[in-house]
């Protein structure tokens, strides 16, 4: 008897120490929700997202020309990093045996272990120095974030549908590559663009290899050779600077930014659920 | 008897493990050959050098001919998607498309081939479901799922898939072992009835199945071709002592 209590205790303790973990993770996330929404939210009028960076000394103002540079960049990076990736995914689960994909594996995952900032650095080196802080170069230094998450993301998809499927399709006469595009990648559909959109959460917010290859820029688009205004970057200057008004549009990026990626992880686990 | 395929010398890896050790044997056309035998016993293996699935799995090896028609269908030349085409599979898991609707797993190999016109497909649709005994079950609902039916009824949409691309053979990878007995049943019925117009191989390690369905049967033991011939024959007079040793439940 002595023996079930002491286990019951054990018991408790146990998950006493689980759940205050839970609530240690818990408490920075939502301080610093609450403290970004509280402060953003008051900064955020209508004129908040039809203006763009005011000159300094202005009034109001807003972060719409942000918002039309961080949507521009983060399409352009996808459109170069989400094909890559896919195709790579692909190449992976379903020709994946060979020397060649064990080199390509080993190597996205070295590349999704280096440091955003020498991604930055790189793009720098091979774009901006060619064509000038640009929103090309920013797009390609994301591109490169994006595309080992895509990769594996692919990868794990493609691997979940079951073999005896692609046998049925190769069965009935259909070519390896017709199968791949059609019945294996059908069904691994929903996953798939599960991954594509976390990566595109993943890399909405990045800021410091933004920086290195783009810069900051408080004006519209003004063709893909220029910079363009972006979110994070927002955050970074103006939370910096010493105009109150540039500190207030600061927490309104902030918010603007938190809602966006929200947004898109919430679109992302409600595709994920509707696969069960 | 006209002969579908003629088998010289076929042997298989995989890896380093030799799986199917010289295996000769002609296999007639329009009836159901049977290949019995214990597990691992390479009569999966066997069934899928017919149709050239086995060398789609990594590390896979396969010598010796298949002459399909009178033509080696692993001579340099011969497109393995072609081979398919002519020679169908059903596998011993019910293995419909999951995405698909009923409809569109019947017309896939149609679909998949390029065959866009709706109404030679609609009528390859019916064609093969009702040679595969599934059309009146299902012709209400040919939007559904075809994950939805049961188990009986996946296998036998299965069949009528396989038959839709019009194959001249059907290999059956035990494709009763899933299913209950009275969905074997009626596979079974179907494959006496596809046996007047198609070649078909079947895998079963049910050798009273085999009794059952089969003109001819082949025991394989460790990979090799123990004995081959008229399924009476094979059963009431096996020549072999090992057959025979397999057939009474002394193994396997």
């Amino acid at each position: 008897m002595d023996y079930y209590k002491f286990r019951v205790v054990k018991d408790r303790l146990v998950k006493f120490l689980v759940y205050l973990a839970l609530l240690s993770a818990l408490v920075p996330l939502f301080s610093m929700l609450y403290e970004v929404v509280m402060r953003g939210f008051s900064t955020i009028n209508i004129e908040f997202f039809i203006k763009p960076t005011p000159t300094v000394g202005e009034a109001g103002g807003g972060v719409a020309n942000a918002i039309q540079g961080t949507l521009i960049t983060i399409g352009l990076a996808s459109l170069i990093g989400v094909p890559i990736g896919l195709m790579s995914g692909i190449f992976l689960s379903e020709y994946g045996e060979s020397k060649l994909s064990v080199a390509v594996r080993f190597l996205h995952d070295v590349l999704s272990g280096v440091p955003s900032i020498v991604i930055g650095v790189f793009a720098y080196a091979l774009i901006t120095r060619s064509i000038g802080f640009s929103v090309t170069a920013a797009a390609f230094a994301l591109a490169i974030i994006m595309i080992p998450i895509v990769t594996r993301t692919t990868e794990e998809a493609l691997k979940l549908v079951p073999m005896n499927i692609r046998e049925a399709a190769i069965a009935l006469g259909i070519p390896r590559w017709k199968t791949t595009i059609t019945v294996v990648i059908s069904g691994a559909k929903k996953a798939i663009v599960t991954g594509i959109l976390l990566s595109i959460a993943r890399i909405a917010g990045e800021s410091a290899p933004v920086l290195v290859s783009m810069g900051f820029w408080r004006w519209w688009f003004a063709g893909l050779n220029r910079p363009v205004a972006n979110l994070a970057l927002n955050v970074f200057i103006f939370a910096m600077s010493p105009f109150e008004n540039w500190i207030a549009l600061a927490w309104g990026s902030a918010l603007v930014l938190v809602l966006l990626v929200l947004g898109i992880s919430i679109a992302a686990r409600v595709l994920t659920r509707e696969r069960c | 008897m006209a002969v579908k395929f003629d088998i010289q010398n076929l042997n298989a890896w995989f890896g380093s493990k030799h799986v199917l050790k010289d295996i000769n044997m002609k296999i007639e056309e329009n009836a159901v050959t049977a290949i019995i035998g214990p597990s691992g016993c390479g009569k999966t293996t066997f069934v899928r050098c017919l149709n050239r699935m086995h060398e789609i799995i990594p590390g896979a090896l396969v010598s010796g001919k298949v002459l399909f028609n009178g033509i080696n269908i692993y001579d340099n030349g011969v497109d393995p998607v072609m081979v398919r085409r002519k020679i169908g599979m059903v596998f011993q898991k019910p293995n419909p498309f999951p995405m698909m609707s009923i409809y569109d797993n019947v017309a896939a190999g149609l679909k998949l081939n390029g065959v866009r016109d709706k109404k030679i497909l609609d009528a390859a649709v019916r064609r093969s479901l009702e040679l595969a005994n599934l059309w009146d079950e299902v012709k209400e609902d040919l939007g559904k799922s075809g994950a939805s039916l049961s188990g009986g009824q996946q296998q036998r949409l299965c069949i009528a898939r396989a038959l839709a691309v019009e194959p001249e053979v059907l290999l059956m990878d035990e494709p009763c072992s899933a299913l209950d007995p009275i969905a074997t049943a009626k596979i079974e019925r179907l494959i006496r009835k596809l046996a007047e117009n198609y070649t078909v191989v079947i895998v079963t390690h049910n050798m009273q199945q085999a009794a059952r369905v089969s003109d001819y049967t082949a025991f394989l033991y460790l990979g090799e071709l123990i004995e081959y011939g008229p399924t009476k024959q094979i059963f009431e007079n096996p020549k072999h002592e090992l057959t025979e040793r397999y057939l009474t439940g002394e193994f396997g």
